[in-house]
């Protein structure tokens, strides 16, 4: 009855385009729906972020239809495969503004958002990435938000947890000789600068090295209390395999790539024991991440990773500053974005309570996790950065 | 010290993993004077189908027998009558030519099959760590070592004390002269191709743990393998095994006493110096090839 009756109100949807169009009013139009662009990743190297995350806005779009809608509008979402491309994206993008859409999920692929956010940002349409280059937020773009930290934002918090609860004095850091190793060394380094810990060894690595026993070695004459990997995943599990070889018995910590679920598949029994920082993780012992994860896993019969949350998040973020705008402006709710906080009791889809700042970055609780018998676990919860600044 | 010694260790086992690819380098060459740059996807091909055959729940040893079953058939066979026979009358540039053609076609085949994703590939060898004089030792290091090590003396010894063996030398050596004696030329250039596929799957088997079975494995291991087998000689199958484990130590050692991006330059310097100052590789000798 339901199908039916949705069936039907497709039509109708599709007849009303068809007259619209008809009748070059399609900006009338466009406030009857909401319409919203998927552009993912759906094949290529990005294919299981870009499904995770496509799956996600899908669910979350689904929901809000079914409670009726934002400010009493449904929202309409089509999705298009970036095949993990920037110029493919760039096209797709251009295309949904062509389509007037209202927003733009996507794409996750830090370098395809890079190029395909130029178009959103002059159609002046809220772009909504799972990109965590720290570059992207960097270049006072107005219409670009995150739906996850940056290595720039995770790395005080790593900090923060290195020093308070792990009581390291030394860090040794092997890091891997590329834009985002780089990055992240920098960004730790930054973030170490604040507390006492001292940065030992800066061990470097290339991308794609097979045999890391001289980097191991290095580590170990360092003699450091705790060891920082940040590296890809597959080096990530080659490292931690000889590192386990070498016999390494000191704790072993990293960010998100460190502790997830591909390294450990890959590195095996070597994985047991490193411990990472993640922003999100459908492990976390809270009740809305907890919700989501099983209605995720009814619709999709699979356990959503993190991109799958960054996509359902993403659309609640967007129907929270829709409604505090109180009406559909695309330009007005950007600006709504900015500044925008969102508890997660008042609005369970977010998950978490989260803020944005002024550049599109959002800061909100996240995890550390340790892998125990081949499965992330996580060990404690790290504030906010502007809740324990606050303290 | 210890350092060192570890250092060395580790640089034995993966250069024994260049060795034993070095050496179907060498084998080609001498029984039909080709050079295959598909060696390293002659590696890649077989860890894919090995974790085919475990899909289906087979264990490890019978993936590793009905591989190198399909090796013989597809990379030894086919090979030798899909690229090198029909083009070997043409010279040695077209099947240089044919076999990196080859080699992008299979890495992106299977890049298409099997994604670009790495996989896990199971260790032949129990997670075992010894402790000697301060030196971490595992029982993985120790095995790919030997194994490699002893499967090239086979092959060697295969070569210089069989009747087959000698056979096959004689051909390479001479065809014509071979085939006066009354040699099954042919056959004996098929059997080059099928040891050639079988050394192949036994590489992979090795070297899959560590490189992780992905579609671009084959890469730098092939460009290793032939500096290797310039190194040790083109035209002896002991300068192989010398050839790799001279690459594989050297590159470990630069690693930690210059620059993990220095690593890879290693190789080729000592292939540049070894091509300056002794052509004919370490262990090869003088050849005047037929014309």
């Amino acid at each position: 009855m339901a199908k039916t009756k949705n069936t039907h109100t497709r039509r109708l949807l599709c007849q009303a385009l068809i007259a619209s169009c008809a009748l070059g009013a399609g900006g009338a139009w466009a406030q009857q729906t909401i319409k919203i662009a998927n552009i993912v990743e759906l094949s290529g190297g990005g294919a299981t972020a870009g499904t995770n995350f496509k799956n996600g806005v899908e669910l979350a779009v689904k929901e809000i239809n079914a409670s009726g809608g934002i400010l009493g509008k449904k929202i309409e979402s089509t999705t298009s495969d970036t095949q993990s491309n920037p110029g493919i994206a760039k096209g797709l993008t251009q295309k949904a503004i062509d389509d007037d859409v209202f927003a733009i999920f996507g794409p996750v692929f830090s370098g395809s958002i890079m190029v395909s956010m130029a178009e959103s940002r002059r159609a002046e349409v809220p772009n909504f990435t799972g990109g965590e280059a720290a570059a992207i937020t960097e270049q006072g773009n107005k219409y670009v938000f995150r739906t996850s930290f940056t290595q720039a934002t995770a790395m005080p918090k790593l900090a923060r947890y290195i020093d308070q609860k792990m009581k390291v004095k030394t860090l040794a850091v092997i890091y891997v000789n590329n834009d985002f190793g780089k990055g992240g060394l920098d960004s730790i380094k930054k973030a170490l600068a604040a507390t006492p810990v001292k940065v030992a060894a800066e061990i470097s690595t290339e991308p794609g090295q097979i045999d890391f026993a001289a980097a191991v070695l290095r580590a170990k004459q360092s003699n450091a209390d705790a060891l920082f990997a940040y590296s890809n995943e597959e080096e990530s599990a080659r490292l931690l395999r000889e590192l386990r070889k070498q016999g390494y018995a000191k704790p072993i910590v990293g960010e998100t790539t460190l502790t997830g679920q591909k390294v450990i598949d890959l590195a095996g029994d070597a994985a047991n024991g490193a411990i990472a920082h993640v922003g999100l993780t459908v492990d976390a012992p809270n009740p809305a991440i907890r919700a989501f994860r099983a209605k995720f896993e009814k619709e999709y019969k699979y356990v959503s990773d993190h991109n799958g949350m960054k996509g359902y998040s993403g659309v609640y973020l967007l129907k929270a500053a829709i409604e505090k705008t109180g009406k559909l402006d695309a330009k007005a709710v950007a600006q709504t974005l900015h500044g925008l906080k969102v508890s997660a009791t008042q609005q369970p889809g977010v998950l978490m309570d989260v803020s944005i700042d002024g550049k599109g970055d959002l800061d909100r609780e996240s995890f550390m996790v340790e892998v125990k018998n081949g499965k992330q676990e996580v060990i404690a919860t790290v504030p906010a950065l502007g809740a324990a600044a606050a303290k | 010290m210890t350092d060192f010694l570890q250092l060395l260790l580790s640089g034995l086992a993966t250069g024994s993993i260049y060795a034993l690819a070095a050496l179907g380098f060498t084998l080609l060459w001498q029984a039909s004077g080709t050079i295959n740059f598909a060696q390293g996807e002659f590696v890649m091909l077989p860890a894919f189908a090995m974790l085919a055959c475990m899909s289906f729940g087979a264990p490890l040893g019978i993936a590793f027998v009905l591989t190198v079953l399909l090796a013989v058939v597809v990379l030894g066979w086919g090979f030798k009558r899909g690229v090198v026979d029909p083009l070997l009358r043409f010279g040695m540039m077209p099947i240089v030519v044919a076999t990196i053609g080859l080699s992008i076609a299979m890495r992106n085949g299977v890049r298409a099959g099997f994604s670009a994703e790495a996989h896990p590939f199971p260790n032949l060898f129990a997670d075992k760590i010894f402790n000697v004089a301060g030196v971490t030792v595992t029982l993985a290091d120790i095995g790919t070592f030997a194994l490699a090590v002893a499967i090239v003396l086979a092959t060697q010894a295969f070569l210089s004390r069989t009747v087959t063996g000698r056979a096959m030398q004689a051909v390479a050596q001479n065809t014509e002269s071979a085939q006066v004696l009354g040699i099954d030329v042919p056959r004996m250039v098929f059997y080059t191709f099928a040891i050639n596929a079988t050394l192949a799957v036994a590489a992979a088997l090795l070297v899959t743990p560590t490189y992780l079975a992905k579609f671009d494995m084959g890469e730098g291991l092939g460009t290793k393998a032939f500096f290797a087998a310039i190194i040790g000689g083109f035209n002896n199958s002991r300068g192989a095994l010398v050839g790799g484990l001279i690459v594989g130590v050297a590159e470990n050692l630069a690693a930690a006493y210059i620059s993990p991006a220095y690593k890879d330059a290693v190789a080729l310097l000592i292939f540049m110096l070894v091509i300056l100052f002794k052509p004919q590789g370490l262990l090869g000798r003088k050849e005047e090839r037929k014309v």
